[in-house]
């Protein structure tokens, strides 16, 4: 068994927070995610914030982060190249963080390609 | 004109220019003045990461900008010209006068500045340096998302 992954979630506005609370309010998961926003920050101020909430390399930290394009997964991008134990994925969801939570001792590896494929599997057309 | 947008925000290609402002001017391009960026395959590769594939992203130093910035202007195209900071805006305006208006999008708290609006923090310095850029001719107002109303340079400096 991996050590546990870290979680970290960095979005625009707060959309982290309100998804990490869901997440809380759902499976009752407990210091998990850690929960960012990018208000008020240019890449280089949430690439350092991200840094700290990541903690010590190499310890393994999953970065959830919104938009494909966006400052989130630029400044997490821009950390994971120079931290060892770090992956980074974007498009996070509820469906995705509610899987994570309960995987966390995966291999960093299997566990970002399985927050990719759990989050996908959220997306549904459903009712016809 | 086919340049909808001469932008300085320090966070470059995000999301309010893809989506918010890429959507409502219809771009057909961004070209990223940078430096350091331009110099950078991995950079480059990032900010291309998440812009639609029907925009094309262009990489420049400033004397390539300006060099460029007339055939960019001439394009059918719509398009969206980024600078991180005045310093490279202010640059590019001098070396390309047919710049003649600057948008500044985002520039955010770091020590020393001061918060000016809710997404336009400036140094004395910086706010001196939009003011010159201005006494040029330049018309610069700030606007972080198309559905707000621009601001006068002389409300936030």
């Amino acid at each position: 068994m991996s050590e546990a992954i870290r979680g970290v979630v960095v979005t625009h506005a707060d959309l982290a927070a309100a998804l990490v609370a869901a997440v809380r309010a759902i499976t009752g998961d407990e210091g998990g995610l850690v929960a960012m926003s990018n208000a008020g920050t240019d890449r280089a101020a949430l690439a350092r914030l991200i840094g700290e909430a990541a903690g010590p390399a190499p310890a393994p930290v999953l970065v959830f982060t919104d938009l494909v394009g966006g400052s989130c997964t630029a400044a997490a991008a821009t950390v994971a190249r120079e931290r060892s134990g770090m992956r980074v994925v974007s498009g996070v969801n509820l469906g995705m963080l509610l899987d994570f939570v309960f995987h966390r001792e995966e291999p960093l590896d299997a566990a970002a390609a399985r927050a990719v494929a759990a989050g996908r599997d959220a997306v549904r057309e459903v009712g016809r | 004109m086919s340049v909808a947008l001469y932008r300085i925000d320090d966070r470059l290609i995000h999301g309010q220019v893809v989506v918010g402002w890429g959507q409502s001017v219809a771009a057909g391009f961004i070209a990223l003045v940078d430096d350091a960026i331009r110099a950078s395959d991995w950079e480059r590769e990032l900010y291309r990461m998440g812009v639609p594939a029907s925009v094309e992203v262009r990489f420049a130093g400033v004397a390539e900008a300006a060099a460029q910035a007339p055939a960019w202007e001439a394009e059918p195209r719509s398009g969206i010209v980024l600078t991180a900071d005045i310093a490279t805006m202010a640059a590019l305006c001098a070396a390309a006068p047919s710049v003649r208006r600057v948008n500044v999008g985002g520039i955010h708290f770091r020590p020393g500045r001061k918060e000016r609006l809710r997404f336009v923090y400036l140094a004395d310095e910086e706010a001196a340096a939009l003011r010159a850029l201005a006494a040029t001719g330049v018309t610069v107002t700030a606007q972080d998302v198309p559905t707000a109303a621009p601001v006068p340079l002389e409300a936030f400096t």
